[in-house]
C-alpha cells in the first residue's frame, strides 16, 4: 500500500478514537482533564504557528486567551447573547486585537519582540485583574451558559460539551496541518530559517509575520472562549503568564513546529499532573528542568522522536551495509591469498 | 500646615518612596543588562534568582540565627555560586543555538526556582526579620531605617561595580567582551569564562537588592516574577545592555510608578510601566537607545 493510504486511515483511526473516548472514558472527572487539554492544546497550536513555524517567541498567549475567554463570558452575561454568536464574536476581537499588536509588536526584531508581547500579556492580565467594574476582577465571573443545544441535541451536557471542543480540536488541527502545507506556510519556515535570506527572495516577510502572529491571536482566543463556556466560571488566573509558559511547555515536550506536538505535549503534562502524585506536588521543579534539558538536547520534543529513530536506523542499517562490504571485501582478499 | 504645604509633603514622600524603590529596581535591571550585554540573553530567571537570595537571607536569619549582615553575605555568596551553576549547565550549552532556544532554558530555569521556593518554604507570604524597623522623621517626612539603607547601600554598590568595571582589568574584560564578542576572543579574553563571572555578579546583585528590600515588602515564592518583567521595562528604556541606562531607567520607572500611582491610580500601578514600554517600542522599535553594532 502507499504511504498516503496508511496514513489516511491512521489519521481516520484517531479521528474515530477521539469521537469514542467520552464513551469508553465514562468518569466526568478524566472527561474534564481531556476537555482542559484539547482546550489548551487549541491556544498552543496557535503558538505553534508563531513560534514553531516562524520562530518567534510571542510571550502574550495567555492575555489573547483571556481576551478571548471575557469577550465570550462578558457578551454572554451582560448582553445575554448566546454561546455561538459570542464565540464569533471573541474570534473577531482577538484577530483584530492581535492585528493591531501585530503592527507594532512585528516592527520589533529578536529579544525586544518577546519583551514587547510579554508586555502585551502583562497589560491585558493587569486590565482583566483589576477593571472590576466590567471583569469582576479577582472575584471572576460565573454562570457563564454553555453552548446550548442545535435543534433536538443539548450540547450543555459533559458530552456535548466535550464533541463541541473536540470539532474544534480537529478544525485547530486541520488548519494547522494545512498551513504547513501551503505556501504561506513555506514562507513562515522561511523566515523561521532566516528572515534576511526569506525577504531577498521576495517574500512579503511582513505580511507573513502579521499572518501568523494574527492566527495564533485568533486561536488563543477562540480557546479561552471554549474554556469560558466550558468551565461556566472565569477568573484572571488563566491570563496570567503562567499559562503562557505552559502552552511553551506543552509546545516543547510535544514537539515545536509539528501537527501533533500541541496535543501530545498537553495531554502528556495534563495527565502526568493529574495521576502522579508527585507531578501534582511538585510539577514544575520536575517540569522545568525537563524544559531545560529538552531546548538543549532535544529541541524536537516527542514528535521528533520517530524521525529520529528512522535516522538512526538509516545509519545503523548504512554502517551495517558498509561493514559487511567490508567483510565480503575481506573475504575475497583472504581469499585470494589463500588461492 | 496649609493646603499648598500638604500637597508638597506628600510630593515629596512619593518621591523618597520611588527613590527607595528605584534602587532595587536598578540593583536587579544592573545584573540583567549586564547578562544581556555580555551573553545576549534577556534571562528571565534573573528575578527568581532575586527571590531565591531573599529566602537564603531569610533561612539564616530565622532557622540558622544569623544577624543581619552576615544573613545577607550568606545570600549574596550562595547566589554567585548558583548564578555560576545556571551559566554552566543551561546557558553554557545553548551558546550556539537559536535565539529564542536560550531565553525559553531561562524560562524553564525561573519555573524551577519558583517550584523549589514554593516546596521548601511554603506558598504563604513570609516576613523578614530586621534590625532596622525604627522610623526616623525629617520634618514632615518619614522614612524606616531599612529605607534609607537601601538607598545608601544601592549606591555604594553602584559605584564599586563602576570602579569594578571601569579601573580592574577584569572589569575591562566584561566591557570588551559586550562591546564585541568576536574582537575581545581575537584579543585573547576567555568570553566563557567572562560569561561564568558576569553570570555570579549578577546573581550577586540579585540577592543583595532582594535582602536589601524584603524587610519592607513580603517573601512569597512568585515574587520575581513582578521584578524581572519591570527590569526588562527598565533596560530597555535604558539600553539593552547599558549600565548607566539602567540605573537612570530604574529610577526614572519607580518615580513615574509611585507619583503616577499616588495622583492616578493604586490599582493601575504596576500598569504604568508596561505602558511605558509599549509606547517605547511603538515608536522605537529598537528601543530607546539602540545598542552599537
Amino acid at each position: 500500500m502507499k504511504p498516503q493510504v496508511w496514513r489516511r486511515a491512521g489519521v481516520s483511526l484517531l479521528l474515530v478514537l477521539g469521537l469514542a473516548l467520552p464513551l469508553v472514558v465514562s468518569n466526568g472527572y478524566y472527561q474534564q482533564v481531556i476537555v482542559l487539554a484539547y482546550i489548551w492544546a487549541i491556544a498552543t497550536y496557535g503558538m505553534n504557528i508563531i513560534l514553531g513555524y516562524t520562530g518567534l517567541l510571542s510571550l502574550g498567549q495567555a492575555g489573547f486567551f483571556g481576551v478571548g475567554a471575557y469577550t465570550a463570558a462578558l457578551l454572554m452575561l451582560k448582553l445575554n447573547w448566546n454561546f455561538w454568536p459570542a464565540l464569533l464574536a471573541a474570534l473577531v476581537v482577538s484577530l483584530v486585537l492581535g492585528y493591531l499588536v501585530a503592527i507594532v509588536s512585528l516592527r520589533t526584531r529578536g529579544h525586544y519582540f518577546a519583551i514587547f508581547t510579554m508586555a502585551v500579556g502583562v497589560i491585558l492580565n493587569l486590565v482583566i485583574d483589576r477593571w472590576n467594574g466590567l471583569t469582576n476582577g479577582e472575584v471572576g465571573l460565573v454562570g457563564v451558559p454553555g453552548p446550548g443545544s442545535i435543534g433536538p441535541v443539548s450540547l450543555d451536557s459533559d458530552l456535548g460539551k466535550y464533541y463541541v471542543v473536540y470539532v474544534f480540536l480537529v478544525v485547530a488541527v486541520w488548519i494547522a496541518w494545512s498551513l504547513r502545507h501551503s505556501l504561506p506556510g513555506r514562507a513562515l519556515l522561511a523566515i523561521r530559517n532566516s528572515e534576511d535570506l526569506a525577504e531577498a527572495i521576495g517574500t512579503p516577510v511582513m505580511r507573513f509575520k502579521r499572518l501568523a502572529f494574527v492566527l495564533s491571536t485568533a486561536f488563543a482566543g477562540v480557546a479561552g472562549a471554549l474554556f469560558a463556556g466550558y468551565m461556566g466560571y472565569l477568573g484572571p488566573d488563566v491570563t496570567s503568564i503562567n499559562m503562557t509558559f505552559n502552552m511553551l511547555l506543552y509546545l516543547l515536550i510535544g514537539g515545536i513546529g509539528s501537527i501533533a506536538g500541541p496535543l501530545l505535549g498537553a495531554l502528556i503534562v495534563s495527565f502526568l499532573t493529574q495521576f502522579l502524585q508527585i507531578f501534582q506536588d511538585y510539577q514544575m521543579l520536575i517540569f522545568g528542568p525537563v524544559l531545560v534539558l529538552l531546548i538543549i538536547f532535544f529541541p524536537g520534543g516527542l514528535a521528533s522522536v520517530p524521525r529520529l529513530i528512522r535516522r538512526r536506523r538509516a545509519r545503523d542499517h548504512a554502517a551495517a551495509v558498509a561493514m559487511a562490504e567490508a567483510a565480503a571485501i575481506e573475504g575475497s582478499g583472504s581469499a585470494k591469498e589463500g588461492a | 500646615m496649609d493646603e499648598w504645604g500638604v500637597a508638597m509633603t506628600l510630593l515629596l514622600q512619593e518621591i523618597l518612596n520611588g527613590i527607595v524603590v528605584g534602587s532595587i529596581y536598578s540593583l536587579v535591571a544592573l545584573g540583567l543588562t549586564l547578562v544581556y550585554g555580555v551573553m545576549e540573553i534577556p534571562n528571565f530567571a534573573h528575578g527568581h534568582l532575586y527571590m531565591l537570595g531573599a529566602y537564603i537571607a531569610f533561612f539564616l536569619l530565622t532557622s540558622a540565627h544569623f544577624s543581619y549582615w552576615p544573613a545577607l553575605l550568606g545570600a549574596v555568596v550562595v547566589l554567585v555560586v548558583v548564578g555560576l551553576l545556571v551559566e554552566r549547565l543551561v546557558f553554557n550549552p545553548l551558546r550556539k543555538a537559536p535565539q529564542v532556544n536560550a531565553m525559553i532554558a531561562s524560562v524553564g530555569v525561573m519555573l524551577f526556582l519558583e517550584a523549589l521556593a514554593q516546596a521548601i518554604w511554603g506558598p504563604n507570604y513570609l516576613q523578614m526579620p530586621t534590625p532596622y524597623g525604627n522610623v526616623l522623621h525629617i520634618g514632615a517626612l518619614s522614612v524606616t531605617q531599612q529605607q534609607l539603607l537601601v538607598v545608601v547601600a544601592a549606591i555604594v554598590m553602584m559605584v564599586l561595580l563602576n570602579l569594578f568595571l571601569k579601573r580592574t582589568m577584569i572589569g575591562a574584560a566584561i566591557e570588551a567582551v559586550a562591546q564585541h564578542r568576536e574582537g575581545a576572543l581575537l584579543v585573547g579574553i576567555p568570553s566563557g569564562r567572562i560569561a561564568m563571572l558576569t553570570f555570579a555578579i549578577a546573581s550577586g546583585l540579585a540577592a543583595l537588592a532582594a535582602v536589601l528590600v524584603t524587610p519592607i515588602n513580603l517573601l512569597f515564592p512568585a515574587m520575581g516574577t513582578m521584578v524581572i518583567m519591570k527590569a526588562f521595562v527598565i533596560i530597555v528604556l535604558g539600553g539593552m545592555g547599558s549600565i548607566p541606562g539602567a540605573i537612570l531607567g530604574g529610577y526614572i520607572l519607580a518615580l513615574a510608578e509611585s507619583i503616577g500611582g499616588a495622583y492616578i491610580s493604586t490599582n493601575y500601578q504596576d500598569l504604568i510601566a508596561f505602558a511605558v514600554l509599549v509606547l517605547i517600542l511603538s515608536i522605537r522599535p529598537a528601543g530607546l537607545f539602540a545598542r552599537r553594532a
